[in-house]
């Protein structure tokens, strides 16, 4: 001793090309800096102690697989149907300006496999960033979630309420409440996947700035959940509008519920027929509602009154909302893009219902049920919840008109087989 | 629309976003909150190590996040962080070193921690009266040197462990051989078995743990190693990258602390040799994800009839001064069932295995003979012992 490093001098008989790893399968930080070129200035280098090159990068070398690729083997949802390893790989390595990365954007479809008949979407945007960063990705997942929507399509975007044709009379006798939702996100700031605290609290000020400004029917008053009375909380609950920590794995492996309760809460007006979800699940969700079956009035104070005048007030301090010329609206879950709109009516169909071409009949109308809990629950005493199916690629009063229009002829379907005769003669066409 | 084509590692933008917001913005509301973290983090505090991060990318908002969303409970005081890599512990200290003081005792950052796994130090422990100690346990937790830890390593990083453990352990052989069953390919007959033996571990349900990110993945690169005896059990990538346990039925305590001191140690030599030792160092011993965890990582109990002494007014002053503690036979958080308390050492830093378990020995042997006399109706006050 000392041995003068005999090993690492024997190794230098070879030349810098011999002794060079295979790094073509390698993934890691070592593999990504050491090129042939450094190998070969290094290798002739020891420290004091005589360790070399060789012993400093063995361990990269020996462990390839920064295998980081996710086993999407028992999964069933849209991001594991598109995600390649080829595409995992290029996509490791880009982030969104705000840090969102690939892994950010597909975790909760790897925690979540997926249910056998309910295709879940299994990817959530960090950002508005998002959509354009891993593209690859979500493009075809939009497009098969979305019945087709293509990269190139372009997105209709039609709030005027005067463009629906009726939608006033809905039989109140079947039609028992009609609804109207959509979400907005505020430009300029993470979705709750991937916000701050500090950006979290700041959409809520802007929030209640805007919303405070609302006048006549629309004047109301936000319920902050992390400083709300069991009075106050009560009184939500019974009204409906109380909205809780989420408890699906689907939205807690996404990370949205960080900081519970903090800069969450709850606004509506004194006449509890418009309601505004403040970072639930995106940045706002917007609803009006109403009993019986004017839609056409639940519609115009939607987004005439109530969502134009907030989305003035949020662009005069800086903050549009997120939208594109694509994709419409830009929210959290792929499956809301567009225009994020969910509108819909409690109806008693017990007849129609029980009719064999039910399915059939909503399909072509281009529309959904859900039980009167929402979604994933059954339908009570015959009432369903019926709304559009569609989101991206019509337009919010193209979606509201296959409501109205799909609802008016379900109801006379019901009112002919209550009567007993057919309605083979009022078959639609698929829309 | 702009979007940046970045080369790992990322420099954690994310991080540097957030600093444009004020640190009253960042700040989390924890006036609501009872656990160590929330004690110790001052907006102050939060302002001085908001900008830090690991080597890995960890930072001080992943540390505290479990502690944000899971304000605590009045009476059971939880930590409310947790460490992401190794360097957690220095780059945060400022935060950590007064976590670890209020829940260790008031060990003080300059103090030095003594690991002593040779189980021949230890005394008796071999006749505990198994007419009263029904079984014995001993567990720890080993994390492996090189890789992050539970709340914060990759898939990658994960399988590497995995892929490690499981050759260092079926390398193991005489009393030691075994098998390995992954979480995610085991048979139900193989489930069956493991429920039946009480190994199994499930995906944490416990929103302390899942808050942390530690069940991301699940269950990949998870799974359950035993020894053919079913005395030696590894439970790999849950909370710790490695939870190591001991035990079997009756009460020789003494030779269940001899098979976990020597299966620990042949797996570290094995870890060694392919250069990943654990980690450790001489301020906080065995370094695992929760500060809770540090020094030892190990519980030592049994589960010991005590009917009388249990409901003794006395039984929680005696617990105390013998630096022991009680949970039901379910463990943490469950009660005790017909008298069948779990008593095992409530320190983890400061004090070496060999020093722990000898405090459950000790102690247990105490307290049977305290039941014993209480059964035969006579008083037990000259057996009070002095706060150890």
């Amino acid at each position: 001793m000392p041995f003068g490093n005999t090993h690492n001098q024997l190794k230098m008989k070879f030349s810098s090309e011999q002794e060079y790893p295979d790094l073509s399968k390698h993934n890691n930080h070592m593999a990504k800096v050491l090129s042939p070129a450094m190998y070969e200035r290094l290798r002739s280098k020891q420290t004091p102690s005589g360790f070399t090159l060789d012993d400093v990068i063995q361990t990269g070398v020996d462990n390839p697989a920064d295998d980081e690729l996710p086993d999407l083997s028992q999964h069933n949802n849209h991001m594991a149907k598109v995600l390649t390893p080829d595409m995992y790989r290029r996509l490791r390595e880009r982030a969104t300006p705000n840090g969102f990365t690939i892994d950010g954007v597909i975790q909760t479809g790897v925690d979540n496999p997926g249910h056998p008949f309910i295709m879940t979407v299994g990817c959530v945007a960090g950002d508005e960033e998002t959509y354009e960063v891993f593209k690859e990705l979500l493009d075809p997942v939009i497009e098969d979630r979305h019945g087709g929507y293509k990269p190139t399509d372009k997105h209709k975007t039609d709030l005027n309420p005067d463009n629906l044709k009726g939608g006033d009379d809905l039989d109140p006798n079947y039609v028992l409440s009609s609804r109207v939702r959509t979400g907005r996100s505020v430009r300029g700031f993470c979705l709750p996947p991937h916000c701050s605290r500090g950006e979290r609290r700041a959409v809520e000020k802007l929030s209640i700035e805007a919303l405070a400004s609302l006048t006549g029917d629309l004047k109301g008053k936000y319920y902050a959940l992390k400083n709300m009375t069991d009075a106050e909380q009560q009184q939500l609950i019974d009204d409906h509008f109380l909205f809780d920590k989420p408890v699906s794995p689907l939205l807690l492996a996404s990370g949205m519920a960080r900081d519970w309760p903090d800069a969450r809460g709850i606004w509506h007006n004194d006449n509890k027929t418009f309601l505004v979800w403040v970072n639930e699940e995106d940045h706002l969700r917007v609803i009006s509602m109403q009993k019986g079956g004017n839609m056409r009035e639940v519609f115009h104070r939607c987004f005439c009154t109530g969502l134009t005048k907030i989305e003035t007030l949020f662009k005069e301090r800086g903050h549009a909302f997120m939208w594109n010329e694509h994709l419409g609206y830009v929210l959290t879950c792929p499956s809301n893009l567009g225009t994020g709109l969910r509108a819909g009516v409690h109806v008693k169909l017990p007849n129609m219902s029980k009719n064999a071409k039910f399915e059939e009949v909503l399909k072509k109308l281009r529309l959904q049920k859900r039980g009167t809990g929402g979604v994933d629950t059954a339908a009570v005493g015959g009432v369903f919840d019926i709304s559009n199916a569609d989101r991206l690629g019509f337009s919010e009063v193209e979606l509201v008109q296959m409501v109205v229009d799909g609802i008016k002829l379900l109801v006379e379907m019901e009112k002919r087989l209550e009567k007993g005769q057919s309605i083979d003669d009022l078959m639609p066409a698929q829309k | 629309m702009i979007h940046e084509k970045a080369i790992m590692p990322f420099g954690n933008t994310h991080n540097n976003f957030k600093l444009n917001y004020k640190v009253e913005d960042e700040y989390p509301d924890l006036s609501k909150h009872n656990n160590h973290m929330a004690k110790a983090l001052t907006k102050e505090l939060y302002g001085k190590l908001r900008d830090k991060q690991t080597p890995s990318g960890y930072t001080l908002d992943d540390v505290i996040q479990t502690g944000v969303d899971n304000p605590g409970h009045p009476f059971i005081m939880t930590v409310g962080c947790v460490a992401g890599d190794e360097e957690s512990y220095e780059v945060f200290k400022d935060l950590l070193d007064p976590v670890i003081s209020d829940r260790h005792g008031g060990y003080k950052p300059t103090d030095k921690h003594r690991t002593d796994l040779n189980y021949e130090n230890l005394k008796g422990g071999d006749d505990l009266d198994p007419n009263y100690v029904l079984s014995s346990r001993v567990r720890t937790g080993r994390s492996i040197k090189g890789f992050t830890l539970p709340p914060h390593n990759s898939r990658g990083e994960r399988r590497i462990i995995e892929k490690l453990s499981v050759e260092a352990l079926t390398s193991l052989d005489g009393e030691f051989k075994g098998k390995y069953y992954p979480l995610k390919s085991m048979t139900d007959a193989e489930q069956e078995q493991l429920i039946a033996d009480h190994f199994l571990f499930d995906k944490p349900v416990s929103p302390l743990l899942t808050c942390a990110g530690m069940a991301r993945d699940w269950p990949d690169a998870r799974g359950i190693w035993h020894n053919d005896n079913k005395s030696f059990l590894v439970w790999v990538n849950e909370e710790d990258h490695l939870r190591v346990i001991s035990m079997e039925k009756g009460g020789n305590m003494r030779e269940v602390f001899r098979r976990f001191c020597v299966g620990l140690k042949k797996i570290e030599e094995i870890f060694k040799k392919h250069d990943h030792g654990f980690m450790w160092n001489e301020h906080l011993g065995y370094i695992l994800t929760c500060p809770s965890n540090l020094g030892t990582g190990l519980r030592g109990g049994v589960h010991v009839k005590l009917p009388k002494l249990s409901t003794h007014p006395k039984f929680e002053e005696i617990l105390t001064r013998l630096r022991l503690q009680k949970r039901g036979t379910g463990g943490v958080d469950t009660a005790s069932v017909g008298g069948v308390f779990d008593i095992s050492n409530a320190d983890r830093l400061g004090s070496s295995e060999v020093e722990q378990v000898q405090m459950v020995v000790d102690g247990v042997k105490l307290m049977v003979e305290m039941e014993k006399k209480l059964e035969k109706g006579e008083a037990i006050d000259s057996m009070i012992p002095a706060q150890k």
